[in-house]
């Protein structure tokens, strides 16, 4: 049994959440195991980017029921860093911009704070550089203040970096794809599946295009809150070609 | 260590105090008596025992001001101060020399250590006088005076007579007649024409008695293209009982000159800091005010430039920091006096715990002060619901041609800031001072390195088990 719970990276069971007041998600299942790739899609408003938040601890997201476990953790016990230094990942559809901070100082101390042992000084340059390189990042980057005036694609990127960093053993990627060119989802599709095959990953998407790159092993189609079908990558194919309506009708 | 005192001190890692040795030591209170005899244990000549008898009465004259934090204003109790404590006989050239408990005290605030690695000068100021004073040889060589103001007084008369009290005179305001009437210790120094003075100099004043009156003097004189930065830092232990810093700093800066005024002001949070800082800039001199207040019960500071001369420059980036029980009302002012002057202020404040920040600031442009430019940008960051910021800004402008841009802005920290962050493992603290410090980076770039870490230090420790 061991190897089955070392293997399971994020239980959700029954998951009801509400914003103010507001009901969003009604009752999800999700089981994510090491070395998955789920990618959740739905019409704005559906509840996906709900569904990445509350995995990370968003306080303005309340779990009216059910529960979430990361590796048979219960997460209700853990603070939003906890979960960081457990190996969760969120790379944010809108990050949030800091200014006066440089992108250099940040990951450092954020490496530092999420990883058990993290490279010092030299080590951790080169780990650094060779990221950068692998993101076509410029070097100008880490002295820029973190988000601060960045472009859409200039912030998806810098996500990607941290992601590579802090190597998760949960990557929740909502978005991540919106707002770059053909190029830089190339690019940052290669960064998910360098990471990908020692975590978990959920990607949340409204397009087929990032799952050319970053092949799915589930895609999950959700509506009102609730996943209605669960399918292999074809799923996501029939879904662009056709929309949600047939689902509505099926739900 | 009482509740009481406890409370007081808090996370302030300067707050401890030697014993009280001191050589000479006045009773408590203020009176024309105590001025004369000021003077006269300093062998002053007349004139300035006449200047210091001068500002006395006006003091006594003088109201309180009647803005600003009247409440605590109206809480000094001026025969509750001692005005002059002497606790070396002498100032001396090797820090060896300086008592052993002194020395101990400037050992632990790193000035020693500091200066051996990039200071061109120091002076280190305990109570009301100097302790220590050194410059590096090759800056003598080039005619730079760098002294104590006391010594300055005794080893060049005709430069202080001439220029002492010319920028802020006595009558200024209460606390210059007051700093005019017993002022002791301060920096006195001087730059010779075109000398560039590479390495910046730097006074360290420390109070340790209790209900301490601390009111230094400096006088600055950057002759005809010459340049120097001047870096000032203020530390003072926690006591229950009140003191009082009441300092006046008059700056000259000569045709083409430049000077950096740098301060770090970190005054445990029992001092009352009551500051007059002023510049005269003339033909295209520049002055910086690099000015941060960190620690105080009550500061009340408005660094100022009179832009005298054509095409000067003055630049004044503030920060400050209330924290529980603080209140920094703080400002700058700059005088268009001349036609082409230019001006840029910086303005950043933050309130925490109950504290409260004010802006206050004065922009005056004299209707014959054509072609200036200014700008005045003024941001506050409020960490809570029970702090306070407030902005008094005062625009004189006399003319259309001149081009005046100005911004305010007060903001919380955003719960998208805090999530982010902590989802990248900083816990919520951590989060707090990487926000603060960089809220504070257009201020602690401006800095010497040494002293900009200290301070991101210093904010980091302020942010701690803040968040409840």
């Amino acid at each position: 049994m061991g190897e089955r719970m070392v293997d399971e990276i994020l239980r959700v069971e029954n998951l009801h959440v509400s914003v103010e007041g507001t009901p969003i998600l009604n009752g999800v299942n999700l089981i994510i195991n090491r070395g998955e790739i789920h990618a959740v899609m739905g019409r704005n408003g559906a509840g996906k980017s709900t569904l990445a938040n509350v995995v990370m601890g968003h306080p303005a997201y309340v779990i009216t029921e059910g529960s979430i476990f990361y590796k048979g953790q219960p997460l209700e016990e853990l603070e939003v860093f906890e979960r960081a230094r457990a190996g969760m990942f969120l790379s944010f559809q809108y990050p949030a911009s800091i200014p006066g901070v440089q992108v250099g100082t940040f990951l450092k101390k954020s490496v530092a704070s999420v990883r058990d042992e993290p490279p010092k000084g030299r080590a951790f340059r080169k780990e650094l550089n060779a990221a950068m390189e692998q993101l076509s990042m410029d070097k100008s980057f880490l002295s820029r203040y973190v988000n601060d005036g960045f472009s859409g694609g200039e912030k998806k990127r810098l996500e990607i970096l941290q992601m590579l960093l802090l190597q998760p053993h949960l990557a929740l990627l909502d978005e991540t794809d919106s707002g770059l060119d053909i190029d830089a989802l190339r690019i940052v599709a290669q960064g998910i599946n360098e990471v990908a095959v020692n975590s978990g990953c959920l990607i949340i998407t409204h397009y087929q295009r990032l799952l050319d790159l970053v092949k799915p092993d589930f895609v999950h189609a959700m509506i009102d809150g609730v996943i209605v079908r669960t399918g292999g990558p074809e799923l996501a194919l029939r879904l662009e070609d056709k929309g949600y309506e047939w689902l509505d009708v099926a739900a | 260590m009482s509740d009481e005192t406890q409370e007081i001190i808090g996370d302030y890692r300067y707050g401890f105090h030697d014993p009280e040795n001191s050589t000479i030591r006045f009773d408590k209170g203020l009176s024309e008596q105590v001025v004369r005899d000021i003077s006269e244990l300093k062998d002053e000549p007349e004139w300035m025992t006449e200047i210091r008898v001068k500002a006395f009465r006006h003091f006594t004259e003088r109201v309180m001001p009647e803005w600003g934090n009247c409440d605590l204003l109206n809480m000094i109790d001026f025969e509750n101060i001692t005005y002059f404590l002497r606790s070396s006989d002498q100032t001396e050239k090797s820090w060896d020399d300086v008592p052993d408990d002194i020395k101990n005290t400037f050992d632990r605030l790193g000035i020693p250590e500091a200066e051996q690695k990039w200071l061109g000068g120091v002076t280190a100021q305990y109570e009301s006088e100097a302790v220590y004073h050194s410059i590096r040889e090759d800056l003598e060589e080039q005619g730079v005076i760098f002294l104590d103001m006391d010594s300055g007084l005794k080893q060049y008369p005709e430069l202080v007579k001439k220029y002492f009290g010319t920028v802020i005179p006595h009558s200024d305001n209460k606390f210059s007649a007051l700093n005019t009437a017993v002022w002791s210790g301060g920096s006195f120094l001087y730059i010779p024409k075109g000398v560039s003075v590479e390495m910046p100099v730097q006074a360290y004043f420390r109070i340790n008695a209790k209900n301490m009156g601390q009111f230094e003097r400096t006088l600055i004189i950057a002759d005809e293209g010459s340049t120097v930065h001047y870096v000032e830092g203020c530390t003072a232990p926690s006591y229950s009982t009140d003191s009082l810093h009441s300092a006046v700093v008059e700056l000259i800066a000569m045709e083409g000159a430049k000077i950096r005024y740098s301060t770090v002001q970190n005054w445990s949070s029992n001092v009352y800091n009551l500051v007059t800082k002023r510049a005269v800039a003339h033909k295209n001199a520049t002055v910086e005010w690099v000015d941060g207040n960190i620690g105080s019960k009550l500061t009340m500071k408005y660094p100022s430039v009179l832009l005298k001369g054509e095409g000067a420059h003055a630049e004044v980036i503030s920060v400050a920091y209330a924290g529980k029980g603080q209140h920094q009302d703080t400002g700058a002012k700059v005088h268009h006096l001349a036609s082409n002057t230019t001006s840029n202020i910086l303005s950043k404040s933050i309130s925490k715990d109950g504290g409260r920040s004010s802006y206050r600031g004065l922009l005056q442009v004299t209707p014959k002060s054509t072609g200036c430019r200014s700008k005045v940008v003024c941001d506050a960051l409020i960490l809570d619901g029970g702090s306070r910021s407030d902005t008094y800004p005062t625009m004189e402008i006399g003319n259309s041609t001149s081009d005046l841009e100005h911004e305010a802005s007060v903001s919380k920290v955003s719960s998208d800031q805090l999530f982010y962050l902590m989802s990248r493992g900083f816990t919520e603290d951590e989060a707090m001072g990487l926000i603060v410090n960089g809220f504070f980076e257009p201020f602690t770039r401006e800095l010497p390195m040494e002293y900009a870490v200290e301070l991101n230090k210093l904010l980091e420790l302020e942010m701690e088990g803040s968040i409840g």
